[in-house]
């Protein structure tokens, strides 16, 4: 039977969603399930791991070097907890992508990046050429099986569980060439872009930083998390953590709403597994109407403004 | 100090890659294949660095079918030094580009790998950090931002929740996001000086790449999405979407 080791994600002390995301691929895979959270000494992010549905064991390591973690510090302390696993598994983000191939490395072993569905316990589906083509990939032999998972694919596990938490002291030597300097992160309040179940989008056509305003007024009307457009990224109207699409977030909420937005192959990429799309723009002819659920053709200074007043 | 910039031949990011009837993989044939845009990235800062007097050597290399020299040619004229090619008609795998890429990083005595984030075919994005972790290097993924001075490296990093500033101290292996500079256009006179640049081939037998493997049993398309409908106003999207019991 599979044991897996799941490594939790943290973002100032507190557990991320994503979490749970690779929890629900590990319970799809079956086994034994365990999540590590790497911190120093506050048990708040642990506590809501063990609150995950399938989760058996929360391992809570202590170390006044997980203050800032990095990849080069947490690699080696994933790997002295590897033994007696099956699975290592960690989300897709950008912390995941960092981490896992430095474990899988060390490991001596592959990586499958970007699971997005599970046919067994070593045999995946996982995207190529930005998701424009599906692979099926296998890992013969019983190596641990090192892994990363498209959150977008699968639906957060659910809360309710009480599983045990567990002080977990780990022996390696930590690399002290890597120092984290400090983050310059969007916050707000606003849910988070890769779990929200609902995400309004903006695009060029907003024209401007104080002109996205409306798309953050019909977010904040429904509670979505809030993105944008590579073209309004690279116009400098809103920062690049809120860019969707291939180079940017792949997100799955139940409901996307992209406003002013043409639909760009590039941006398709990251939303084709949402749930509901609408799209807002002016041009008819504009790409993302051949894939948007509801189309509404009008000017985005009208149609948003008059929505966001609708669903207040 | 010498960098490395590992290169691959990939498809045009052009392309609209289209997967083979039989399932066996995408199709390649006579389609247009180009160098990695991340590794056009990776090559512009290190010339960038080359440029400030940073760096003294830009070796640029790959590891891939002999056609592939096309690609290296073409980073040459963008600006590198040298190249090298470890030539395969075999696909290599992340982990063992990396024992190659390492080997090249010691054998060449280099104190900086510039590589892309990724391959825009196999989106695996683990090569850069496989190669750091086995020759016991820093690494700083996903770069937007590289200040070199005193031994260390200061980076800008893309994080999904802003960005992050990490200093690592070198040799380190920094990997180039799509922010990070705006590579040089190639000129036609480059393109003929590249042509006498030194590029060295080498043997893939030369390495050892027994590592254990991935295999992919099957290859297909996504699923796609139907088109939906038309609504003629604001009242009946609302009406739609309290429908679905979306809002």
């Amino acid at each position: 039977m599979s044991k897996i080791l799941i490594v939790a994600e943290t973002l100032a002390g507190e557990l991320h969603p994503t979490t749970s995301k690779a929890v629900a691929c590990a319970k799809d895979i079956g086994g034994d399930i365990h999540v590590v959270v790497f911190g120093t000494g506050d048990k708040a992010a642990a506590e809501a791991a063990a609150q995950i549905d399938g989760v058996g064991e929360v391992l809570a390591v202590t170390n006044d070097a997980n203050a800032t973690p990095s990849a080069a510090v947490l690699a080696p302390q994933v790997v002295a907890l590897a033994g007696g696993y099956t699975h290592l598994l960690a989300a897709n983000t950008t912390t995941g992508k960092d981490l896992m191939p430095r474990v899988a490395a060390l490991l001596g072993v592959p990586q499958v990046t970007d699971i997005m569905a599970v046919h067994g316990p070593r045999e995946f589906d996982r995207p190529i050429y930005a998701g424009n083509a599906i692979t099926r990939v296998s890992a013969p032999g019983d190596f641990v099986l090192v892994g990363t998972v498209r959150t977008a694919s699968f639906s957060a596990a659910a809360g309710g569980n009480s599983a045990a938490v567990t002080d977990t002291a780990v022996s390696a030597e930590l690399p002290t060439h890597t120092r984290v300097v400090g983050q310059k992160t969007g916050g707000g309040d606003r849910p988070d872009l890769q779990t929200a179940s609902k995400v309004v989008s903006g695009g060029r056509a907003l024209g401007s930083t104080e002109k996205f305003d409306i798309i953050f007024a019909l977010a904040d009307a429904i509670g979505a998390g809030c993105g944008a457009s590579r073209a309004a990224v690279d116009a400098g109207y809103v920062p690049n953590d809120m860019q969707v699409g291939q180079t940017g977030k792949i997100i799955a909420p139940d409901l996307y709403i992209a406003c002013g937005i043409s639909g760009a192959i590039q941006h398709l990429a990251g939303i084709k597994d949402a749930g509901t799309i609408v799209a807002i723009n002016s041009d008819e002819n504009a790409p993302i109407f051949e894939i948007a659920d509801l189309g509404l053709v009008a000017d985005l200074f009208d149609a948003v403004p008059e929505l966001t007043k609708a669903l207040s | 100090m010498k960098v490395l910039v590992p290169i691959k031949r990939a498809v045009d990011y052009n392309v609209r890659v289209r997967v083979k009837n039989d399932g066996t993989g995408v199709e390649l044939n006579g389609v247009k294949m180009s160098v990695n845009p991340f590794d056009e990235i990776a090559n512009e800062e290190a010339l960038r660095l080359k440029e400030k007097g940073v760096v003294s050597e830009v070796i640029v290399c790959t590891i891939g079918v002999a056609k592939a020299e096309d690609q290296l040619r073409s980073e040459l004229a963008r600006g590198a030094d040298r190249a090298i090619h470890v030539v395969t008609d075999e696909e290599v795998q992340p982990l063992q580009a990396a024992r190659i890429l390492a080997k090249l990083a010691q054998d060449e005595g280099v104190d900086l790998i510039l590589a892309g984030k990724q391959a825009i075919d196999d989106d695996a994005n683990q090569t850069g950090q496989m190669t750091a972790t086995l020759l016991g290097w820093a690494q700083a993924t996903f770069a937007s931002k590289v200040d070199i001075a005193d031994g260390k490296a200061t980076v800008d990093r893309e994080i999904d929740a802003g960005t992050e500033t990490i200093e690592v101290d070198l040799p380190a292996v920094i990997t180039a996001d799509l922010r990070l500079n705006e590579p040089r256009f190639i000129k036609l006179p480059d393109i003929m000086k590249a042509k006498r640049k030194p590029l060295d081939k080498k043997d893939i037998g030369e390495f050892d790449i027994d590592v254990p493997k991935l295999e992919v049993t099957a290859t297909r398309a996504p699923g796609g999405r139907e088109p939906g409908r038309k609504v003629k106003d604001v009242a009946e999207l609302v009406a739609a979407l309290k429908d679905k019991g979306l809002v």
